[in-house]
């Protein structure tokens, strides 16, 4: 494939806004799912808002995102982050109201509270829950991304598809598409997996062998 | 016939009404009551509970489940606000839960992602110790519960046993003011609860610590308790406060105790009788089971009903 040179470049690129976007709506939607699960006051406002927009597909932010942001990198990493921070923040908020509550209850008679409370014992205790959260949130995220860069060519591996669409040549569709396919596989059943299993171990939620 | 002056009962004096202190009492419990209001219908856990608690002592708060032994110790623990009347600890009322009066419960509720060493340095850092105190204190109780070795060890590779150790070595190594046990030596088996007793005993005889502890179990309270308050349910109130005078160590098969332990049962048997203890006891051949005839099921102890229960964690 004589497109090897553009492609480490494209996936770099894409890559890139992935992780940008991405940590950023772990850094927003995880404590807004804490916030979710904790406070009733704002379960009672801002939920009913956030699980419906939850229900828009990402890509349509595109057009309003392109409309805010212009024609740059911020408007694909704010579809990224729209895309995946609703699904993160109500799997957390999920996870955080099913921690057992005795160990809340322990940690309060144990006098643990505020920042550490939550950060020390509220977290932890709602983490493997998060980390299924997380996963979820990737692959929207990913999803988002490549949707974004069809559509918005400003290189990357989109634009490269979209290339290949224009020139009408179907080995680099397809090349960009197995690339595609191969980032998705090393993420989710490498590096998700992995901590899915130092968690359970950690955790004790597997057999130890 | 009644022996009115008689206010010995059992062998020789062993088992004896709580007379009271003239110093201050450190726990001061005052016409305590709670009422858990359910949709349909109340259950009154507690109704005009009035106990004085003094430094040092081991009190057994016994009796079957529903009495209302498991709500006055949430409400003593602050975990629970009570409908009515007052709680005092050292002279300031009780307004939340605190480190001061650490609440061991049912379950060991270990941090399971987090090592026996780090389950003890965590709290100890929260109430503000510097780490090598707290790591040092920690390594120091692990030793008196017979963990050393044990520090690096995940919780869920522990025995049940093992689990109630860390919690009790956590609990004492947060030297409370006051320390709260609901039948924490529950969920194991009898040979670990034997030997956990030996440990408690012998951890509190060195330190002599004031611990309120929850049991239905009545050789368990004898073991254990310098004083036994008897309670009964429906509504929950108490029925005696003894005083357990045998010497110390004791020993569960001792055939003083196993006496002492017969005639509970009896006048737990029978609440709305007076109580027995004052006349001599006929001795009953009875079966060795030691636990007391059930009442209706109480709320799970994990989650208690409404009836204003403390938000967990909302205290900053």
């Amino acid at each position: 494939m004589a497109l090897d040179g553009r492609l480490g470049a494209a996936t770099v690129r894409s890559l890139g806004r992935l992780a940008q976007g991405y940590a950023l709506s772990v850094a927003l939607g995880v404590p807004l799912g804490v916030l979710a699960a904790r406070s009733q006051l704002f379960r009672s406002t801002a939920r009913p808002i956030l699980l419906g927009l939850q229900a828009l597909p990402s890509i349509c932010w595109l057009p309003l995102s392109i409309l805010w942001f212009g024609l740059n990198e911020s408007a694909i990493v704010f579809v990224v982050v729209m895309g995946s921070v609703l699904s993160i923040a109500i799997a957390t908020e999920d996870s955080v109201s099913s921690v057992d509550p005795l160990l809340l209850r322990s940690a309060s008679t144990l006098g643990i509270r505020g920042l550490r409370f939550h950060a020390g014992v509220l977290l932890p205790a709602a983490l493997p829950g998060i980390a299924t959260g997380l996963k979820l949130g990737w692959s929207f995220a990913w999803r988002a991304l490549m949707a974004g860069e069809l559509l918005f060519v400003a290189g990357g591996l989109g634009q490269l598809l979209a290339q290949g669409r224009e020139l009408l040549d179907v080995a680099q569709v397809m090349g960009v598409m197995v690339c595609i396919v191969a980032i998705g596989l090393l993420v989710d059943q490498v590096l998700f997996r992995l901590l899915e299993l130092w968690l359970r171990r950690r955790w004790g939620l597997v057999e130890a062998t | 016939m009644l022996w009115p002056f008689r206010k010995r009962c059992g062998p020789g004096g062993l088992l004896v009404p709580w007379k009271g202190r003239q110093e201050r009492a450190k726990i001061a419990v005052r016409r305590l009551g709670h009422t858990f209001r359910q949709r349909r219908s109340e259950v009154v856990a507690l109704q005009d509970v009035d106990i004085d608690v003094h430094s040092g002592q081991f009190v057994c708060l016994l009796g079957p489940s529903g009495c209302g032994k498991s709500t006055l110790l949430y409400a003593l623990a602050g975990h629970l606000i009570p409908s009515g009347g007052q709680i005092s600890i050292d002279g300031r009322a009780v307004d939340g839960p605190s480190p001061d009066r650490l609440l061991l419960f049912q379950q060991p509720a270990l941090f399971p992602w987090l090592t026996v060493r780090q389950n003890l340095v965590f709290p100890l850092r929260a109430k503000g110790l510097p780490r090598a105190t707290s790591e040092q204190i920690a390594r120091e109780f692990l030793g008196r519960v017979e963990l050393t070795g044990f520090e690096d060890v995940l919780p869920h590779q522990l025995s049940g046993g093992m689990r109630s150790r860390v919690a009790l070595a956590r609990a004492l190594a947060m030297d409370p003011a006051v320390l709260l046990m609901d039948e924490p030596f529950a969920a194991l088996d009898a040979q670990t609860r034997a030997h956990m007793h030996q440990l408690l005993a012998s951890i509190w005889t060195r330190d002599r610590k004031t611990v309120v502890f929850v049991t239905h179990n009545v050789r368990e309270a004898l073991v254990l308790g310098d004083r036994v308050v008897v309670m009964a349910g429906q509504p929950g109130r108490v029925l005696q406060d003894l005083e357990v005078r045998l010497p110390r160590p004791r020993d569960p098969d001792d055939s003083r105790l196993v006496q002492l332990s017969r005639q509970i049962r009896d006048a737990l048997a029978r609440p709305e009788e007076p109580p027995r203890l004052l006349r001599p006891t006929v001795l009953r051949t009875d079966s060795p089971e030691e636990t007391l005839r059930d009442q209706p099921p109480r709320p799970e102890p994990g989650a208690l009903p409404a009836g204003r229960p403390r938000r967990l964690g909302a205290r900053f």
